[in-house]
């Protein structure tokens, strides 16, 4: 071996020569730009095609928005600024009237020496949603999060403090009622009892024992009515709200919908094919206008809340199909495996089917919520004044800044842009999260 | 015999004495899917400490069987007793039973968003009311016995099916069940895994736990089988001790089976 070797290593070089740069034609952008954009007639055609149409948007968009106006009383006072800069004929941006008018857009016509009000629910909104966001977060939070709602609502809406909680103690029943039986009578009974017990105490208990418990200890803030509300502040309270419990509600539609009992089952898919069958302005009309003539004469059921209990089934029919999707993608063996551990029907639902199913859910779940969000704005077709068209159409109707068009719509649209951008971006942060976690 | 994965070690059977208590008693059970007759008459009792392999073509109700005996699936004429408890639809006495008998499954089952640990604590912790760092403790000890303590925080999907399958059956014994089922616990393994897991099969009948085992591991069978019982088209056909079965099949049906199994 050796031997041939020195036989055969006649030359061999010893100094390398030094890489050279490729030629320009082969790097960097050039480069980039032939393969990408030019690499054949039609791919240059259609690269001209769409330069040409960035450029003609662009073209209005930018000097547009490069004129801007950002300290103006009126629209007429912004025109003048312009044309006094820019010359005769030229337009720009007047983004005075967010300016000027931004507190309307946030909170509508909520008090303005309550506005802290709203703002610190947001922030303790923050405060709830952060540990069930993020679950590195300590777990005992929670006990927060759980009692937000009832702290949340009375902050927004005043009054006496003994409504939400009587509310929330309508939860704990139901929870009660389920412990309790679930060893006595069994799963199905304790089912039934946790759904109807908290039905039956809102519907008949709940206003007069909140009404002893005023008289016995009142305790409140100042109340605000629901017609002032409007802006961000109503599209939060509608979405949030929805949000948070139509995901419970899909789940339990959903399981509904796979259950063996005829009568659960028939009910489920009923209610979900009839919501999904309608448009919801349908829905919200009903809430706004029939739901008078079933309710009993004298009740006063706060429209915001008839709105948000609409766009909760509405979203909750939704979610539940989704959330059927990801049941049917588990392996029936899961369901097998964890009854033979014994583990009763809620256990194996909460510990092992449920986390997989809404794992498998999530981007459904998600774009469910997104579009529940942005369906809040239709709240201006039952006299709620939404951000989008409510206030705006408020805002223009005054004097100083009647005729204007785009600048309302596209603050607005940019805040629920950035709110639903977020979400996805969580959503997709939190499919990577249990992607890498489970493998 | 051929059998690639005969048993060479040597079995303890000190611990394998059949006690006269009865652990099952199957009598008179039919079951039916739609119109489709998959069990017949089906009589069997089992004693504590016995170790009973179920074998049978593919389609004869060997998995509806053992499935029966744990209520995944229902029967519709007959009885069914297990521990003492007769299963009606009773959901308590079903509870019940799912907690005294452990199962696995051909295909693991594990649950493949909870770390190794956190399925073998799950049912302790949930059903038995077990606090946490005990269960974690028995958790681990059946983790050791089945030669996968350092896996404990992987998750099931990074584990190989032979792996998954110890998780399995540790995850079962952690519930200490008084009689384990098993359904055809190797036929999804790659032939080199097999062996580690009827080790671990074998070690438990070796400490006297009641098995009933469908599997067509013959060598298994021999080695640590009371009773060998041959299935065809929901019925039982013939029951033996290992030897005679092999050596001395009765029925026709069985010859055949054995035949084309042990590739004669
Ligand atoms: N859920 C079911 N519905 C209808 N038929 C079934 C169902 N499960 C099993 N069967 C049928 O019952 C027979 C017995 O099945 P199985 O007990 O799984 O057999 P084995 O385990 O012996 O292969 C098969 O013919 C199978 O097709
Ligand atoms: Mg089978």
């Amino acid at each position: 071996m050796s031997n041939s070797q020195a036989n055969s290593a006649v030359y061999v070089r010893d100094a390398m020569l030094p890489a050279e740069h490729p030629p320009a034609m082969e790097t960097g952008i050039i480069k980039w730009l032939r393969e990408n954009l030019f690499s054949g007639p039609l791919n240059t055609i259609l690269t001209l095609v769409g330069l040409v149409a960035i450029y003609s948007v662009l073209s209005g968009i930018l000097p547009w928005l490069f004129r801007s106006v950002w300290v103006a009383n009126s629209l007429g006072e912004c025109r003048s600024i312009i044309t006094a800069t820019f010359g005769e004929g030229a337009t720009g941006a007047c983004w005075a009237v967010i300016r000027e008018r931004w507190t309307q857009f946030i909170f509508g016509f909520y008090p303005s020496h309550l506005y802290w009000r709203p703002v610190l629910a947001f922030l303790l909104l923050l405060a709830a949603l952060a540990p069930v966001l993020f679950t590195h977060l300590p777990r005992k939070s929670l006990w927060f999060s759980i009692l937000y709602p009832a702290l949340g609502f009375w902050l927004l809406w005043g009054g006496t403090i003994w409504i939400p909680v009587v509310a929330m103690a309508g939860f704990a029943l139901g929870w009660l009622a389920l412990r309790v039986l679930q060893p006595i009578g069994g799963t199905i009974l304790a089912t039934i009892a946790a759904v109807v017990v908290p039905i039956l105490w809102w519907l008949l208990l709940a206003g007069p024992v909140a009404q002893q418990l005023q008289a016995i200890l009142p305790i409140g803030i100042e109340a605000v009515r629901s017609d002032k509300f409007g802006g961000f502040v109503l599209a939060f309270t509608i979405g949030i709200t929805g949000i948070a419990f139509s995901l419970p509600m899909g789940i339990i539609l959903a399981l509904g919908r796979r259950s063996d009992m005829l009568l659960v089952k028939a009910l489920c898919v009923g209610f979900i094919e009839f919501i999904r069958g309608v448009p919801l302005i349908t829905l919200l009309f009903t809430a706004s206008l029939l739901l008078n003539y079933f309710l009993p004469p004298g009740t006063n059921f706060d429209i915001i809340l008839r709105v948000i209990i609409m766009v909760t089934l509405f979203s909750a029919a939704y979610i539940a199909e989704v959330i059927r999707g990801g049941l049917a993608a588990l392996p029936r063996g899961q369901y097998e495996a964890a009854d033979a551990l014994g583990l009763d029907y809620w256990k194996a639902q909460r510990l092992i089917i449920m986390p997989q199913a809404l794992k498998i859910s999530i981007p459904g779940i998600v774009s469910s919520f997104i579009g529940l969000f942005k369906d809040t704005t239709l709240v201006i077709f039952v006299g709620l004044l939404d951000p989008l068209k409510g206030i705006t159409d408020a805002v223009r109707a005054s004097i100083e800044w009647k005729g204007i068009y785009w600048e309302p719509y596209i603050f607005v649209g940019g805040i629920f842009f950035l709110i639903c951008f977020s979400m996805s971006r969580y959503s997709m942060y939190l499919e990577r999260k249990l992607q890498r976690e489970h493998r | 015999m051929s059998d690639p994965h005969a048993v060479t070690r040597k079995i303890d059977r000190s611990h394998m004495q059949v006690s006269d208590e009865v652990a099952i008693q199957i009598s008179g059970m039919n079951k039916w899917y739609g119109a489709f007759h998959v069990l017949r008459d089906i009589n069997m009792t089992v004693n504590r400490g016995e170790r009973i392999v179920i074998c049978g073509p593919s389609g004869s109700g060997k998995s509806t069987l053992i499935r029966c005996i744990n209520r995944l699936e229902e029967h519709q004429k007959g009885q069914i007793v297990v521990d003492g408890i007769e299963l009606t639809s009773d959901l308590k006495n079903i509870d019940k039973v799912r907690s005294e008998v452990g199962m696995v499954f051909q295909h693991f089952n594990l649950f493949p968003h909870l770390t190794i640990l956190e399925n073998c604590t799950l049912a302790p912790i949930w059903v038995r009311k077990v606090p946490k760092r005990e269960a974690e403790e028995t958790a681990m000890h059946f983790l050791e016995k089945v030669k996968i303590p350092e896996q404990a925080h992987k998750y099931p999907g990074q584990l190989s099916g032979g792996q998954q399958q110890r998780v399995a059956i540790a995850r079962s014994l952690c519930m200490k069940p008084r009689i384990m089922l098993f359904d055809e616990p190797t036929s999804a393994l790659d032939p080199e895994m097999i062996k580690e897991v009827l080790d671990t099969m074998i070690e438990l009948a070796e400490e006297g736990m009641t098995m009933l085992c469908v599997t067509h591991e013959m060598g298994f069978a021999q080695a640590v089988a009371n009773r060998v019982i041959f299935m065809d088209q929901g019925q039982i056909v013939e029951q033996n001790e290992p030897k005679e079965f092999f050596n001395n099949p009765q029925s026709d049906r069985t010859k055949l089976f054995l035949s084309q199994i042990l590739g004669h």
